[in-house]
């Protein structure tokens, strides 16, 4: 590819490779997807922490995202 | 590069958040405290006894819900740069801004609005504790469902590519989601839990504040990660880092 100073010639849509990803995708999926589950489901319809107090803490959240709350 | 767009992803998520609050605030907020009055309302009509607050509204409505929003923008933040990361240069030769918008606009409908016309967020009041297992798990189950369609969607687009070009491809492959997704629909029980005398208004109200918060959310995902990746595409916005030789 020829390097040239125009900027709109930059190589922008160059594809980032899938094994680059992976390790990435693999973490933030499993601390994203814990995250979700503690505003979205938590003491709720299933319970790590006894108690309600993580419920009633996100509960206008839970609510206004969308997902189920009681 | 992965780095910086996992980064980005995280902070947009966060700037999603504040936004999302500021709307929730003025739309959810009022609808929220209505839904709630008319549930006191009909337990001191029944006779109960008023539930201890183990939280208060004041709480629940300010760091409480900051909070909800706030680690929800940035999970899924950094799930957006990932999914961008993956689709850039995948899904047609766009600029890192376009691909950014289209993958927030197919994020948006594939686990949000998906799901939303199918079991719609309820406030306060509607819904019986009882079933929130059964509720809890098919709005969960209709999400990862809605994300297989759009995968499956996703590859016969790409396939097609060859054969019919990018706009109709990409237009076979958004007719073999709503397809799928029609049958999954059907396929799926139906849940109708709102009390006879619930406000209608309010309800609707609910639910259209719902639908603009999650608006808004994967609105700056898509807008601002968009026009941070092309800065992470370009190295204009890399200031701190030696621009790397030769790329």
């Amino acid at each position: 590819m020829a390097n040239v100073a125009v900027p709109s010639a930059r190589p922008v849509s160059l594809r980032i490779p899938v094994r680059e990803i992976v390790p990435w995708a693999v973490f933030t999926a499993v601390l994203g997807l814990i995250l979700i589950y503690f505003v979205g489901a938590e003491q709720g319809a299933v319970s790590i922490i006894s108690g309600h107090t993580v419920h009633e803490f996100v509960h206008d959240g839970r609510h206004l995202l969308g997902f189920p709350c009681h | 590069m992965m780095r910086s767009l996992l980064i980005r992803g995280m902070l947009v998520g966060l700037a999603a958040a504040a936004l999302a609050y500021v709307v929730a605030w003025f739309l959810g907020e009022p609808q929220v405290a209505l839904a709630i009055s008319f549930e006191e309302a009909k337990a001191a009509a029944a006779g109960e006894a008023t539930e201890p607050e183990l939280v208060s509204r004041t709480v629940q409505e300010t760091f409480g819900l900051i909070t909800a929003l706030a680690v929800f923008g940035v999970a899924f933040g950094g799930l957006f740069s990932i999914a961008f990361a993956l689709a850039h240069g995948r899904i047609g030769s766009h600029r890192p801004h376009v691909t950014s918008a289209l993958v927030a606009l197919a994020g948006f409908v594939t686990v949000y609005v998906v799901p939303f016309l199918k079991y719609p967020p309820s406030p306060p009041a509607v819904g019986d504790p009882d079933t929130i297992g059964t509720r809890t798990g098919l709005y969960f189950t209709l999400i990862v469902l809605s994300l297989l369609a759009a995968g499956l969607a996703g590859y016969a687009g790409r396939r097609l590519v060859a054969r019919l070009g990018g706009w109709n491809a990409g237009l076979t492959a958004v007719g073999v989601f709503v397809v799928i997704v029609m049958v999954i629909y059907l396929v799926m029980p139906s849940i109708d839990e709102v009390p006879a005398d619930f406000s209608a208004t309010v309800l609707w109200r609910f639910r259209l504040a719902s639908l603009a918060i999650q608006a808004t959310t994967w609105a700056t995902l898509g807008l601002l990660f968009g026009t941070l990746a092309e800065r992470v595409f370009t190295g204009t916005g890399a200031a701190r880092r030696p621009a790397p030789a030769g790329v």
